[in-house]
C-alpha cells in the first residue's frame, strides 16, 4: 500500500470517484465549463482565419477595416456582410469562421424573419428578441455564470473560513462579540440591499461578486466555526500548544485540515446557489449591465415573448443541466467524505 | 439445560469477518465473563445475541431457551429484548436518555413488556431503584441522569435492565467508566442480584482484575475467534492458550531505576479556577468560579517519577496543564528555575522546550491529516529552526527509533504514514518520539496508557522507565491507576477534590489504604 492513497485526501477522491454518477457529473461540468472558456473560438461573428489575395489575416484578434477587403468604408470589418462573403467566396481567397458564427453581442441584420426568429439553419436555437443569437448568448451566458459562482465561492468560502476559524479557536468574548455581528449582518435583507446597491452604483459583474460574497461567508464561518470549537480542546492542539506552536501555524497546518470537510461539501451548494442568485438578479433587471449575456435576462426576455417558446425552452434546459450536474457533484462529495463511510473502510 | 446456546457463530460487516465460528453457552444463574481486548469481536459477540447490529450478517446458532434467536420475527425478537435478555452499559451517562427521568425511562421498560398502568409502573420502578440500592429512590425516581454520580447512573442502568425480572444479563464493561473505588460496590451489587433471582450474567471486559473477583467461567477472544474457555481458577492459573498467557502475564513490572538529585520542577501554591455560567440574570453579568486545584506544593527531581492520583474530577488533569501553562493557573510553577509568569510569548516558547506531554489518547493527540514526519519533526521546527530538511529527518528518525518504532533498524518507511495506519500503541509512541525530540527534562504524562488494551500498556511503560534511564528523564505522571503508579512512580501525591490529601514515598502512601478510606468518603 503507497503512502499517496493513504493521504485522507486521497481517499476521500478515490471514494469520490468510486460515485460514478458523482464522477460524471463532475467531468462533465468542466469539459463544458472549460469548453465554455474557449467561447470566442466556438462563437463568433470574427473569422478564425482569412486569406484575401495571397495575404493571411486573423481576424480573430486583429481588428480589420473593410476596405483591407475590398469595401468601401473604412470601418471594422462586417465579415457575415453578404457584399464580404462575396469577396471571399472568389477564388483564391479562404476564410474560416468558428463553428457558430455569431458572438454574443452580434445582431442577425440579415435574417429573413422577425425577431425573436425560431431556430433556423442560420441561428441554430433563433435568436432573442433584438436578433441576437440564442446559442451565442447561452454559450457565453453559461461562462459567466460559472465565472461568477467560481469567484463568489472562492471569495465567500475564504472569508468564511477566516472568520469561523478565528471564532472557534479563539472561543470566548472573541466567539461571542464575532458571533453578535454575524447575526446582525445575517438579519440584513439582502435583496432590499442589493436593490439599493444597484440604484447607487452603475451595475457590473464585479459589484455582484463583491455584494453577493458579503452575504454568502455566514454558511461555511458558522460550519467552520463549529469544527474548530471541536477540533480546538482536543490532545494535538494541546500537545501543539505544548511545543510552543503559535496560534497561526496551529490554525492553518492543524485544526483547520481537519475542519474543511464541510468546507469542501459546501462548495458545489454555494455554486448552485450563486448560479441561482445571479440568475434571478438578472431576471428582475438588478444584475449585470445591459447587453451582457446572461441566463436570467433570457429568462426575462422569455417571460416576456411567451411564443419564442426556444428562448424560454434553451434556457431552462441549460440552467437545469448546470445545477443538476452541480448538486450530482456535491451529493457525491458529501458521500466520499462522510466521516463514518471513512471508518468502515479502514483496514484495521 | 443451558439457557443460552452460542454455536458456530460468525459475523461479518460486509467483506469482513469480525467473528469466526464462536462457540460457548450459559446455564441459568451462571456468571460468564467474555474477556479480550479491544478489536477481539467480544462485544459483538455478546450483543449479537439480541441481534443488535442491523448491519451484521450471521451466521452459526444462537438458542435461547432452545428457540432459535436468528429465526425469530421482529416481534418476537422485541419481546426477546429487555424482557428475556437484558443489557447494561459500559457509559450510563450515554446510554441513559438524558431529557427523561431514569423513574420514566425505567416505566417505559415495564409498560411495554409487562403492560403494567403508570401508577403501578411507578412503584415498581421505585422498587427496582430500591433493589440495587440507590439512597431515597423514592425521590431519585424523578431525578434526570445528569443530577446523579456515576455509580448511582450505573445503578439506575441496572435497575432499568433488571425491571423485567429477565433470565440473562449482558454487562458490557459495566464498570470501566466508573472511580476505582465503586467498581466492586457495582461488581458486589451485580452478584447478589445474581444469586437472589438466579440470573445468568455474561460479562463483556477487558480488566483482568474484574474477571478475578466475578467470573464463575471465563472464555477469551482474540481476533474475533475464542481462544480458550473453562472455569475462572483454571483460566487464570493455569492457561493453555499463548494469547491468555500473554494476556496474564501483562500485569505492570515496576523497573524504574532511582531518583536523582536537584529540582527540575517546582511548584508553589499552584491553584487552577475555571469560570462557570451562573444560572439566572446574574449569570449574564458574572461568571461564577469552579476551583479545580486548591493550591499544591510540589517539587520534581531529575529523573524522578512524580505520581498524581486521583479519581475522575480530583483535580490531577487540571494540574498537569497548569504545569504546562495551558490552564489558567495561580501560584507558580518553575521549569528550570524559571515561572512561567511574566514570560513574554517568545521566552514562553524557549522553556517550553523543556516540559513535554503525552496524552491519554493516541487517537486523538496526532493531527490525523499530518504525517508522522510532519508530527514528530514539529518541535524541530520550532525549536531548532536552523536545522535543514535532511538533519531534521536524521532526528526524526532517531528520536522515532528511540521509542521502539525502528522496523528493520529504520524507521524511515513509516514517515510518510498518517496516523491512522498505526494501531493504538504505535500511536502513543509516535506521541512520545514527539515529546521527546526536543529534549525535554520534564515529560507530563496525562494517563499514558489507560486507552491501550492491557498487553500493549506493559510494553509503554517499560519504554517510559527505560527512556527516563536512557535521558534522566522527570516524569509528573497523573494517573487514577494504582498499578501503573506502583509500577512508575517514586512519589506520589493523592489528590481529591482539587486538595492534595496526601504526598510521599510510593510504598509508604500506597500501603497505608488510604485509597480504600477514599472510596468510603
Amino acid at each position: 500500500m503507497t503512502s499517496s492513497l493513504q493521504n485522507p485526501w486521497h481517499r476521500a477522491w478515490r471514494r469520490f470517484q468510486g460515485n460514478r454518477l458523482g464522477y460524471r457529473s463532475l467531468q462533465l461540468f468542466l469539459a463544458l465549463s472549460i469548453l465554455s472558456l474557449f467561447a470566442e473560438l466556438l462563437s463568433n461573428d470574427k473569422p478564425l482565419l482569412a486569406r484575401y489575395r495571397g495575404h493571411w489575416y486573423v481576424p480573430l484578434v486583429q481588428t480589420l477595416p473593410e476596405t483591407t477587403f475590398g469595401g468601401d468604408f473604412p470601418t471594422p470589418t462586417e465579415y457575415l456582410d453578404p457584399f464580404i462573403r462575396d469577396q471571399f467566396a472568389k477564388p483564391g481567397n479562404f476564410i474560416l469562421f468558428p463553428p457558430n458564427r455569431y458572438h454574443h453581442s452580434t445582431i442577425n441584420y440579415f435574417s429573413t424573419v422577425p425577431d425573436p426568429a425560431p431556430p433556423s439553419r442560420q441561428n441554430w436555437l433563433g435568436t432573442d428578441d433584438r436578433g441576437r443569437d440564442l446559442l451565442a448568448r447561452l454559450l457565453y451566458g453559461f461562462r459567466l455564470s460559472v465565472l461568477f459562482a467560481l469567484a463568489v465561492t472562492v471569495v465567500s468560502t475564504a472569508a468564511g473560513i477566516i472568520y469561523g476559524a478565528v471564532q472557534g479557536y479563539f472561543a470566548g468574548w472573541t466567539d461571542i462579540s464575532m458571533e453578535r455581528v454575524v447575526e446582525i449582518w445575517g438579519a440584513m435583507p439582502m435583496l432590499y440591499l442589493l436593490i439599493i446597491f444597484s440604484a447607487l452604483f452603475a451595475p457590473s459583474v464585479w459589484l455582484l461578486v463583491t455584494l453577493i460574497s458579503i452575504f454568502g461567508w455566514m454558511g461555511v464561518a458558522a460550519y467552520v466555526r463549529a469544527e474548530f470549537l471541536k477540533n480546538r480542546t482536543l490532545d494535538y492542539v494541546r500537545a501543539a500548544k505544548a511545543l510552543g506552536q503559535r496560534d497561526r501555524v496551529i490554525i492553518f497546518r492543524h485544526v483547520l485540515p481537519n475542519c474543511l470537510t464541510p468546507v469542501i461539501t459546501l462548495i458545489p451548494f454555494e455554486m448552485a446557489a450563486a448560479v441561482g442568485a445571479l440568475t434571478s438578479l438578472d431576471f428582475l433587471g438588478l444584475g449585470v449591465p445591459e447587453g451582457t449575456p446572461s441566463l436570467g435576462e433570457l429568462l426575462a426576455q422569455g417571460k416576456n415573448n411567451l411564443d419564442a417558446w426556444w428562448i424560454s425552452l434553451a434556457t431552462f434546459v441549460v440552467l437545469v443541466v448546470m445545477l443538476v450536474l452541480l448538486i450530482l457533484v456535491g451529493d457525491a462529495l458529501r458521500d466520499a467524505l462522510d466521516p463514518r463511510k471513512a471508518v468502515t473502510e479502514d483496514p484495521s | 439445560m443451558s439457557l443460552l446456546e452460542v454455536q458456530d457463530l460468525s459475523i461479518s460487516f460486509g467483506a469482513r469477518r469480525v467473528v469466526d465460528r464462536v462457540s460457548f453457552s450459559i446455564a441459568p444463574g451462571e456468571k460468564l465473563a467474555l474477556v479480550g481486548e479491544s478489536g477481539s469481536g467480544k462485544t459483538v459477540t455478546a450483543l449479537s445475541t439480541l441481534r443488535l447490529f442491523d448491519a451484521a450478517r450471521l451466521e452459526g446458532s444462537i438458542r435461547f431457551q432452545g428457540r432459535e434467536v436468528l429465526a425469530m420475527t421482529p416481534a418476537e425478537l422485541q419481546a426477546l429484548r429487555g424482557n428475556d435478555i437484558a443489557v447494561i452499559f459500559q457509559e450510563p451517562m450515554t446510554a441513559l436518555n438524558p431529557v427523561m427521568t431514569i423513574g420514566a425511562q425505567i416505566m417505559e421498560a415495564l409498560m411495554l413488556h409487562k403492560g403494567l398502568g403508570r401508577g403501578e409502573a411507578r412503584a415498581q420502578a421505585i422498587l427496582a431503584l430500591k433493589r440495587v440500592e440507590v439512597a431515597e429512590p423514592a425521590r431519585r425516581v424523578d431525578s434526570y441522569p445528569h443530577q446523579l454520580s456515576g455509580g448511582q447512573r450505573q445503578r439506575a442502568m441496572i435497575a432499568m435492565a433488571l425491571a423485567c425480572d429477565p433470565k440473562l444479563l449482558i454487562a458490557d464493561e459495566p464498570t470501566t467508566a466508573l472511580d476505582e473505588s465503586i467498581r466492586f460496590q457495582i461488581l458486589e451489587l451485580l452478584d447478589q442480584i445474581r444469586v437472589e433471582r438466579g440470573l445468568a450474567v455474561l460479562m463483556i471486559t477487558h480488566d483482568l482484575n474484574l474477571v478475578r473477583r466475578f467470573a464463575g467461567r471465563v472464555a477469551v477472544m482474540e481476533h474475533g475467534v475464542l481462544v480458550e474457555q473453562g472455569p475462572m481458577a483454571q483460566v487464570l492459573e493455569a492457561p493453555r492458550h499463548p494469547y491468555t498467557r500473554k494476556l496474564m502475564d501483562s500485569r505492570c513490572v515496576r523497573e524504574v531505576g532511582p531518583a536523582g538529585e536537584g529540582c527540575v520542577l517546582a511548584g508553589r501554591a499552584v491553584g487552577v479556577t475555571y469560570p462557570v455560567h451562573r444560572p439566572g440574570i446574574v449569570g449574564w453579568f458574572r461568571r461564577g468560579a469552579f476551583t479545580a486545584v486548591h493550591g499544591a506544593d510540589f517539587t520534581l527531581a531529575a529523573g524522578e517519577t512524580l505520581g498524581v492520583i486521583g479519581e475522575s474530577g480530583s483535580g490531577k488533569t487540571s494540574l498537569a496543564l497548569a504545569l504546562l501553562d495551558l490552564a489558567p493557573a495561580s501560584g507558580t510553577v518553575e521549569v528550570e528555575g524559571r515561572s512561567w509568569a511574566g514570560l513574554t510569548g517568545e521566552q514562553k516558547r524557549g522553556l517550553r522546550r523543556h516540559i513535554q506531554v503525552v496524552f491519554q489518547d493516541p487517537f486523538s493527540s496526532l493531527s490525523p491529516r499530518l504525517t508522522i514526519e510532519q508530527i514528530v519533526g514539529e518541535g524541530l521546527t520550532i525549536h531548532e529552526p536552523g536545522l535543514d530538511r535532511a538533519g531534521r529527518r536524521v532526528r526524526i528518525l532517531e528520536a522515532l527509533a528511540d521509542v521502539g518504532l525502528a522496523e528493520d533498524g529504520s524507521a524511515e518507511g513509516l514517515l510518510g504514514r498518517y496516523p491512522h495506519e498505526f494501531s493504538g500503541g504505535q500511536r502513543q509512541r509516535v506521541a512520545i518520539a514527539r515529546a521527546l525530540i526536543v529534549k525535554p527534562r520534564i515529560v507530563v504524562l496525562d494517563e499514558p496508557t489507560s486507552s491501550l488494551d492491557v498487553t500493549i500498556q506493559k510494553q509503554v511503560l517499560q519504554l517510559l522507565a527505560e527512556l527516563q534511564r536512557r535521558h534522566r528523564l522527570s516524569y509528573v505522571l497523573v494517573t487514577h491507576d494504582i498499578d501503573v503508579v506502583r509500577a512508575m512512580a517514586h512519589r506520589v501525591m493523592v489528590m481529591k477534590d482539587g486538595r492534595v490529601v496526601r504526598e510521599g514515598p510510593v510504598d509508604q502512601v500506597l500501603s497505608d489504604r488510604l485509597w480504600q478510606e477514599l472510596g468510603q468518603a
